[in-house]
């Protein structure tokens, strides 16, 4: 095993993953109604192609890609589309988003699998096409689909995969016990990830605060005898697990501000995003659930459970034995980058990684606002490398500028100056709402860009077009004149 | 004499050379100038400012012609931005070119109602129209600037100025939206 550097800033937390992970994984109940909304990965919404009244299978996809950066998206159950209507997304903090609503028959007949047992005798092109279709999405939490990555990576010469297992933050689990349970299919998604590339390593990040993950991990490798992929731990911080920190940790390099991971040849996905190309390829089951930690000092039994999407967090909160007295509040993801969501009839989505029902004994109280006292605590965790606390005060300045120098849009909102801000500043939260605005200047400057050029070229066409018509005009009188002499 | 006289023809030619030069260093200065403030501008194209598009407007700029409150659309930042590019005094934008938009608008054309004129094609001074005489005209939202020069050609009023959607704020390229997705991955 590769031993790796330590990662820059970030806070040494508390875990809280013992609760949920004491028990094996079981399996949610699917409920009478899923939710799916159309819009649950990143980039364009998918575009539905069945219509209410239409019967569908487990498994048969729903809705296709509605852009060059979209996902398909499948049926998790067999049963009748009742109605395709805005519905409330936990996306959207609990706003309506266009969804499919599938009334279930629970006689989960399947649509014709896909399944390719030897992927290796595909071309990595074809293998590529196949994955496409899968609706695979990154599960880690940002959602991006996953070919789009793929392709990308694809592009450049002498590809390396990395999967990060480092599920640094607070409570979420689910990644912990994908790999302690299946870690045959964790490796097996990692031999196709390879193969689809045309690359020679793939390295598995894991904490080295999961024992047993790493343990079940290396055996899975060594049954496959698979020699490019190999097994690394790296320090249990908080954020380690960011895609930018994981790679630092592990490769030494850092990814470049404005670039992406693919664009230096790097595919990161997360451990549960191979495991879902495994179950794919091998079975042809597509992506249609995802393993969910439901936990908290709300919840009478934490546990991880293997939910369908569009199961409501209700179902999940009932499977698990119902809500303490002590719960207070619902939130999506974990205690630092999680949010709140409003109640609990919204659906599980690809995104959903965890649901903590929380109690006071797992809310941090949050005093009044205080000045800053420029103490540079924030800048000392942060994993980003930015300055919060010159940041800070161009957000209060709206010094879009200012803030466009300093970074801002390299926040990867991690919480970790909130956390240790003395004068209780919610910094993530300032910043959070921040980036839209100098997005839409920036893609204000992208217009104005296009108008620019666009007006250019017209001013050029009416230019031209006048002059030729001049000289139209001249010759006409040129041959009047040749005529009259 | 002769000395003397030649020493005074000689710089009096040196002289006319470094005038020619600076002058010509100069026009290279301005149109640099030209340039910078033209960045600033919104690019509206709406011609509220009395010139007829926002780069002769940072030519009038550039040579004194002009003053720095008069674009509407770019609203006061436009104003103060380039008060520091040319070191004038800030001011808010003078009402009496406009009223700063409090929101992005596009102009919407009510195909029902368009006899195919063409007028507004062409008045659009980005090429935001599309359509043929006698057919059907439609506004290409995406590139709509919202200058709302479309709408006194327009002998039915066909056109109205609409808000651009929130969800439809110009995703725009690729290059400019994917810094965003930057999102801790775990």
């Amino acid at each position: 095993m590769a031993r790796t550097s330590g990662v820059r800033g970030g806070l040494r937390l508390d875990a809280h993953k013992q609760r949920s992970t004491a028990h094996p994984l079981r399996t949610a109940s699917p409920p009478e109604h899923l939710v799916l909304p159309l819009d649950q990965h990143a980039g364009a919404a998918a575009v539905p192609i069945v219509a209410p009244g239409d019967r569908v299978l487990l498994g048969q996809p729903i809705a296709e890609p509605g852009g060059t950066i979209s996902a398909w998206l499948h049926s998790p159950v067999s049963g009748t589309v009742t109605t395709i209507a805005p519905r409330p997304s936990p996306r959207h903090h609990g706003a309506p988003a266009l969804s499919i609503v599938i009334a279930n028959d629970a006689r989960d007949e399947r649509h014709a699998p896909a399944a390719l047992p030897s992927f290796e005798h595909l071309s990595a092109g074809q293998l590529r096409e196949h994955l496409e279709r899968g609706g695979i999405v990154g599960l880690g939490g940002a959602v991006f689909p996953m070919s789009v990555k793929l392709d990308a990576a694809a592009a450049r010469s002498e590809p390396q995969v990395l999967l990060n297992g480092v599920e640094c933050e607070p409570y979420i689990s689910c990644d912990d016990m994908l790999m302690r349970e299946r870690a045959q299919d964790v490796v097996l998604g990692a031999s196709i990830l390879l193969h689809a590339l045309g690359a020679k390593t793939c390295i598995i990040a894991v904490e080295d605060g999961m024992p047993e993950a790493a343990r079940a991990l290396s055996s899975a490798v060594d049954r496959r005898h698979d020699e490019r992929i190999q097994i690394a731990t790296v320090p249990r911080v908080y954020p380690a697990g960011g895609q930018r920190q994981v790679i630092t940790t592990v490769f030494g390099v850092e990814v470049p501000y404005d670039a992406l991971p693919t664009e230096i040849g790097i595919l990161c996905q997360n451990v549960a995003t191979a495991a879902a190309v495994a179950r794919w390829v091998r079975d042809g089951q597509p992506l249609t659930s995802r393993i969910v930690t439901v936990t908290g000092d709300g919840v009478q039994h934490p546990a991880n459970l293997e939910a369908r999407l569009g199961t409501p967090v209700s179902s999940l909160i009932a499977d698990c034995g119902g809500y303490t007295e002590r719960m207070t509040r619902l939130i999506m993801g974990g205690s630092m980058m999680g949010v709140a969501l409003p109640h609990d009839e919204l659906p599980v989505i690809k995104a959903t990684n965890c649901v903590i029902a929380a109690s006071a004994l797992d809310l941090q109280p949050r005093a009044a606002e205080l000045p800053c006292i420029r103490c540079g605590n924030c800048s000392e965790v942060c994993p980003a490398i930015l300055l919060p606390q010159q940041l800070h005060w161009y957000v209060r300045g709206r010094d879009l500028e200012a803030l466009e120098t300093y970074g801002l849009m390299d926040c990867i909102e991690c919480g970790c100056c909130d956390y240790v801000c003395p004068s209780q500043i919610p910094l993530a939260e300032r910043f959070r709402e921040m980036k839209p605005v100098l997005l839409r200047a920036r893609i204000g400057r992208a217009t104005a860009g296009a108008a620019r050029s666009a007006v250019e070229a017209r001013t050029d066409r009416i230019a031209r077009l006048e002059a030729e018509q001049r000289a139209a005009l001249a010759r006409k009188r040129q041959a009047v004149r040749d005529k009259q002499s | 004499m002769l000395p003397a006289l030649l020493t005074m023809v000689g710089l009096a030619a040196a002289a006319g050379v470094a005038a020619a030069l600076a002058a010509r260093r100069s026009e290279r200065d301005r149109s640099r100038l030209v340039d910078e403030i033209d960045a600033l501008l919104p690019q509206t194209q709406c011609g509220r400012c009395t010139f007829t598009g926002c780069r002769p407007y940072a030519t009038a700029l550039a040579n004194g012609e002009a003053d720095i409150n008069q674009c509407p659309p770019g609203g006061h930042a436009t104003a103060a931005a380039l008060a520091k590019l040319l070191g004038r005094e800030p001011r808010p934008v003078d009402p009496r070119f406009g009223n700063v938009p409090t929101q992005p608008l596009v102009a919407v054309i009510d195909e029902g109602a368009c006899i195919g004129c063409v007028k507004c094609i062409q008045a659009c001074p980005v090429d935001a129209i599309v359509g043929a005489s006698k057919f059907m005209h439609t506004v290409i939202a995406a590139q709509c600037t919202g200058c709302e020069l479309c709408i006194p050609p327009c002998p039915v009023d066909c056109i109205v100025m609409r808000p651009v959607p929130a969800a439809e704020l110009r995703p725009g390229p690729y290059s400019v939206v994917r810094e965003t997705t930057h999102a801790l991955e775990m």
